[in-house]
Formats: C-alpha cells, sequence, structure tokens
C-alpha cells in the first residue's frame, strides 16, 4: 500500500479505524454474553440483544453456579467445575513433566533410534483423537478407571504427551552438548543434570507448556464426553447438558453466565502467565 | 598429583562394515606426568575425538587409554578424575560464578567449608573473586574463560584436557589467556593435553606436539623438533607462518654437476641422496642475495612491523622470504635468492616423506 501520498495524520487515522473495526467484531460476543448474563429474564424476552442490562443483576451467576437444573439435579454446575479441577490440575502437572523429561532424554541424551521415536510421537500431535477413542475405552476398561475422574487424567496425560515433548525437546535441542558434557565430567549423573542445570532454565517453556495443557484439557469437550462417568463429567460436559435441557422458558442470562464460569480459568491463565507465553515462543538458543 | 597418559593404539570408526569411517587410526601417545602434549591439526583431524576419547564422553572402536597407569575404558567420565575446559566455556548459565566453580566439589561431596576454601583459592589465583556473585551472563569473554579455568583448576584433577579454549576470545585477550595458561601449568605441574588448531599455540605452550591429519598421527615431538625437524612436508607446511618453502628440484650427477638442480638453476646444497627431491627452506632461512643465482621478481611486500616478508614470483614458484624490516625492497624488484645450506629440510618428491 502506497502511503507516501496521504499526510501522517490520515494513514494514521486508518491504521485506528481498522483496529477499531477489528476489535469491536472479536469483543462483540464477549460484550453480549456479558451484558445478557446480567439481565433479568424479563428484559431479555423485551429487549434488544445489544441494549445495555437496565440493573446489574448477578442472580443468573448464582443459578448458573449453584442452581441450575440439567434434569432432575439442580447443583449448577459447581460439581462439573470441580471435576475440571480435580481432573486439569495433575493432567497438567503431570504432562508437562513427563514431556520434559522426554525432551530432556530425546535432546541430550540420544540414543540410537532416538531421532526416529521422536517421529514417531509426532504423529500423536497431528492424529485426530476420534481415531482412539474405542481402543482408549477398552483401555480404561482393563485399568478399571474408566468413567471416572482418574481415567479422564490419564487419557489427557497420554494424549498431551505428544505436544509436550515436543515443546521440550525443541527447547533443549538449543542447549549445548557441551554443558552436558561439562555437568558429567564434573560429576553430576542424569538426574542431577536434568534437575539443578536443565530445569532452571526451562522457565519460559515450562510456562508456553503449561499454558498450552491447561487451555487443551480445561477446553476439552470430546474426552470428556466419551469417557467421565454421572459424577466425573467435566464442565464442558456439564454446561453443554445445561444449556441443552429442554425446559418450558430458555434462561439465556443462565446459560451466559455459566458459558462465562466456563471460560474464566483459562483467562485467568493467560493474564498470569501469558508474559511467559510470548517470550517462551520466541527464546531462541540458551546462551552460556 | 600429575599423571601420566598412555594412549595406546586407540582406533575410533563411526559406521559398520565397509561403510565404515575411520576417524582414528590407531594413535599412540605416551605423555610423561607434568607435561603438556598439544594436539593439533585442521579441521576434521580426529583431534577432538581423541580428547573426547580421553575424557571418556566417548569410547575407542579399539585400543587402550591409561591414566596413572590405570585402563580407563569403560571407566565413566566422572570417575576418571579428569578436568576439562571446553571451547564454548560450557559455564552453567543458572548458577553462579562461585556455585560454576564448586559444582564439581559438591557433586564429590565436599565438605561446604573446604569446598568454600577451594573456591576462594583459585578465584585469587585466577583474580575472579569480586566476579563470584555473577552469573555467566554478566561476564565478558574472557572472565568467562577464566571462570571455565577455575572450574577445572578447583577439582585438583589428575588431568586436564582443553578443547580449543581460546578460539572464541580477540586476538590480543588470546596472546594473555596463552600466556595465563602456561603460567597456570607451570604453577599446578598437572599433565594437561591441549587441542587446538592453531600452531603458534601449539609452538608457545607444548612440551610436546602431536601434528594430526586425517585420523593419522603424522609427528609427535618437541616442538623444536616439529619446527625444525618435520618428518613429512605435511607437518613442515603445517607449522610456521608464514609456511616453509617447498622447492621441487632434483638431485643426481646424472646432469654431471654438483649439487640441486631446480628448473635452470644450480643451488650448492648437497643433498643426502639422489633423485627428485623437494627441498624445504622456512622463510627466515632464505636471504635476498643479487649475487645469488637463483633469480625471481618480488611480486608482494607484507611488512608486520618486526619483519617484512618478501614473496618472491620465481622460475619454481613463488617464495616467501623473511627481510629485515628496515629493507628497501619493493614490488617488481628483481632479486637473487640465498639458501642458508644449514637448515634445510630435504623431502620425497612423490610421498613428501623426510630422507
Amino acid at each position: 500500500m502506497n502511503t507516501k501520498n496521504l499526510s501522517p495524520n490520515l494513514s494514521r487515522l486508518l491504521v485506528y479505524s481498522v483496529l477499531l473495526v477489528a476489535a469491536f467484531f472479536f469483543l462483540a460476543p464477549l460484550y453480549v454474553m456479558v451484558a445478557t448474563s446480567l439481565k433479568d429474564a424479563e428484559q431479555i424476552r423485551n429487549g434488544n440483544l445489544l441494549s445495555l442490562p437496565h440493573a446489574i443483576n448477578f442472580d443468573a451467576w448464582g443459578l448458573a453456579w449453584s442452581g441450575a437444573c440439567t434434569g432432575t439435579d439442580c447443583r449448577g454446575l459447581q460439581p462439573y467445575f470441580i471435576n475440571s479441577v480435580l481432573m486439569a490440575v495433575p493432567a497438567v502437572l503431570i504432562s508437562t513433566a513427563w514431556g520434559a523429561l522426554n525432551g530432556y532424554v530425546l535432546s541430550l541424551w540420544k540414543f540410537k533410534g532416538s531421532d526416529t521415536l521422536f517421529g514417531f510421537m509426532l504423529f500423536g500431535v497431528f492424529m485426530p483423537f476420534q481415531v482412539v477413542l474405542l481402543p482408549m475405552s477398552q483401555v480404561l476398561g482393563w485399568l478399571g478407571i474408566s468413567s471416572s475422574v482418574g481415567g479422564l487424567v490419564l487419557v489427557h496425560c497420554l494424549a498431551g504427551l505428544a505436544s509436550t515433548t515436543l515443546f521440550f525437546r525443541n527447547y533443549y535441542t538449543a542447549i549445548p552438548k557441551e554443558l552436558v558434557n561439562a555437568a558429567r565430567m564434573d560429576g553430576a549423573g542424569f538426574w542431577t543434570i536434568f534437575w539443578r542445570l536443565i530445569v532452571p532454565m526451562s522457565t519460559p517453556i515450562v510456562m508456553v507448556t503449561l499454558i498450552w495443557q491447561f487451555t487443551a484439557i480445561w477446553n476439552d469437550f470430546l474426552f470428556g464426553v466419551a469417557f467421565s462417568g454421572a459424577d466425573s463429567k467435566p464442565i464442558t460436559v456439564g454446561l453443554n447438558n445445561m444449556a441443552n435441557t429442554t425446559s418450558s422458558v430458555k434462561s439465556y442470562n443462565v446459560d451466559m453466565a455459566a458459558a462465562l464460569i466456563a471460560g474464566l480459568p483459562t483467562m485467568l491463565v493467560y493474564i498470569l502467565a501469558g508474559q511467559y507465553f510470548v517470550k517462551g515462543l520466541t527464546a531462541g538458543a540458551v546462551k552460556g | 598429583m600429575a599423571a601420566s597418559l598412555q594412549i595406546s593404539g586407540v582406533r575410533k570408526a563411526f559406521g559398520k562394515g565397509n561403510k565404515a569411517v575411520e576417524v582414528l587410526q590407531r594413535i599412540d601417545i605416551d605423555v610423561q606426568p607434568g607435561e603438556f602434549l598439544i594436539l593439533v591439526g585442521p579441521s576434521g583431524c580426529g583431534k577432538s575425538t581423541l580428547l573426547n576419547i580421553i575424557a571418556g564422553l566417548e569410547e575407542p572402536t579399539e585400543g587402550q587409554v591409561r591414566i596413572g597407569g590405570k585402563d580407563v575404558i569403560g571407566v565413566p567420565p566422572a570417575q576418571r578424575d579428569i578436568a576439562m575446559v571446553f571451547q564454548s566455556y560450557a559455564l552453567y548459565p543458572t548458577m553462579s560464578v562461585y556455585d560454576n566453580i564448586g559444582f564439581a566439589l559438591e557433586m564429590r561431596k565436599v565438605p561446604k567449608a573446604e569446598r568454600d576454601q577451594r573456591i576462594r583459592q583459585v578465584a585469587a589465583m585466577l583474580q575472579i573473586e569480586p566476579l563470584l556473585e555473577r552469573r555467566p551472563a554478566q561476564l565478558s569473554g574472557g572472565q568467562r574463560q577464566r571462570v571455565a579455568m577455575g572450574r577445572a583448576l578447583a577439582r585438583q584433577p589428575q588431568l586436564f584436557l582443553f578443547d580449543e579454549p581460546l578460539s572464541n576470545l580477540d586476538a590480543k585477550l588470546r596472546v594473555e589467556m596463552r600466556a595465563e595458561i602456561k603460567r597456570l601449568h607451570q604453577v599446578s605441574g598437572i599433565t594437561s593435553v591441549y587441542v587446538t588448531h592453531d600452531q603458534i599455540e601449539a609452538m608457545t605452550l607444548g612440551s610436546r606436539i602431536a601434528v594430526m591429519k586425517g585420523g593419522v598421527l603424522q609427528q609427535l615431538g618437541t616442538p623444536d623438533e616439529i619446527y625444525n625437524r618435520p618428518v613429512n612436508t605435511y607437518v613442515a607446511s603445517f607449522i610456521g607462518s608464514p609456511t616453509m618453502n617447498l622447492v621441487p628440484g632434483h638431485n643426481g650427477s646424472a646432469q654431471g654437476t654438483d649439487g640441486f638442480q631446480i628448473a635452470f638453476t644450480q643451488l650448492p646444497l648437497r643433498a643426502p641422496r639422489d633423485g627428485n627431491l623437494l627441498l624445504g627452506v622456512r622463510p627466515e632461512h632464505l636471504a635476498l642475495d643479487d649475487a645469488a643465482p637463483w633469480r625471481g621478481e618480488v611480486s608482494l611486500v607484507e611488512p608486520t612491523g618486526a619483519d617484512t616478508f618478501v614473496v618472491v614470483k620465481t622460475g619454481v614458484g613463488d617464495m616467501t622470504v623473511r627481510v629485515s624490516a628496515q629493507s628497501r625492497v619493493r614490488a617488481g624488484d628483481a632479486v637473487g635468492l640465498h639458501v642458508a645450506a644449514d637448515h634445510v629440510n630435504w623431502f620425497d618428491a612423490v610421498s613428501g616423506v623426510r630422507v
């Protein structure tokens, strides 16, 4: 685009208008959700979708959290939220730690065939998870943990392992081999080198992996719907069931509040650790 | 403290069968306690592989390595009592200088008080005391080099290994650190093996030099032997800067004359045997002499400060001559070349082996 002929002010104006339109486009749904969740049923029926709420009313949030009914169960999202926390926290931590260890071995302790092994692991990143649903449910049955939060933790660890291994392996490849050799000559073994040398260097990539895994596991619907039992459904499944429960009147405000509650944790994780995310993705070689 | 090092029949090959690549072919080197051995050669000559085999980071395909008389093949690097200084320094980036130096001692379960004392002693020796609390990223190249040396020294090992430790430094710092390494070796007396591709480092530091090429040990000897009595044309041209002049010619009574025949000129030199030979003569053993029969034309004059090197184009190729800095010779001048007969080397014209 030729901006030479335009005055600086005009081109600036153009840039800002484009950005404003884009921002509006992305923020409008969020606004509708927040605004609707704060309205009462009366205003939703009569008013405009985009209008501001007449009065700030948190009743819908309360209902969504602990009062809304899914079928005959009227405990709101709370039990599902707890299930999701119980599932996501261990699954995120285990898959990240496991990926770090895998990456450490595959980059700094290469053995015969380790690159081939890594190549096969990469399949896992691109594999559609629908493919493993049936065999996985078999395995969970054999292990006696089908329809439980523990089973979901295992599934998410395995499903996420390919990505976490890829992240750590590529990050550790930039670490010079001489560093490991120096530590070996100093008398450090496999685990000491990992804990004392490699883990302290890993903060950015750990943050990236934590965010990535938390988002993926928290937002997962497929495994949640396929492998959970009546009392181990994660929040995504709970939200779906609640919103699809047929009743005489649709309570859009409650549905919106519930959707926001379901989305809040991932947003919080981004806000808290997001600065590391960009840093970790752009981090290059580790300089001695 | 100082230990001997024996490398006998060490061979290293990668791959199998007829696709195998031999990077080391039967290397035999004996290093006496307290010696400073230099492994020198171009990239890919196998010198770093040999060092890694001594360190235990790689295993040889065949052969033995003995440190202090004890066979160490199969012994993990940590238990060989060796300290190594790496080209990239390999300092632990998340640890302070203090912890970098103390890490090996901690791994060896040296009590805290003794560890602290040794770290401070080494820091004093290397003048890095003010840097102890810093991280490696906050140090300059020369300081990092010193810390890497300190890390090796604190161990008080039986053997020091250096893998091109100075090649990441600028020219001035390199000369300083070279002197520093020499001083530390004299103080500590620890047997050292030093890998470099820089022949000046090799000449200045080594008590003996092993010149390698293509996985083969070409010559093992004192700097004086390597410089003045190279065993073949490869060693002759690798060591010394500017490199030794190699002059092809013929020696024999066939021409019915006495002396060494090059092109159309007769040099008054006595070769040890007849036939086609190469005359090796270093730039400092050639002189410009208008009366000499060997004629040429000056094509290049390179003043280096202390000396000036003059490249003379002759009938048998370009010859480099060292002249004094006061010399008034200019490009285009017709000159004669005089050979100092006491300092010449003779090589077989075909095999390049010293005769």
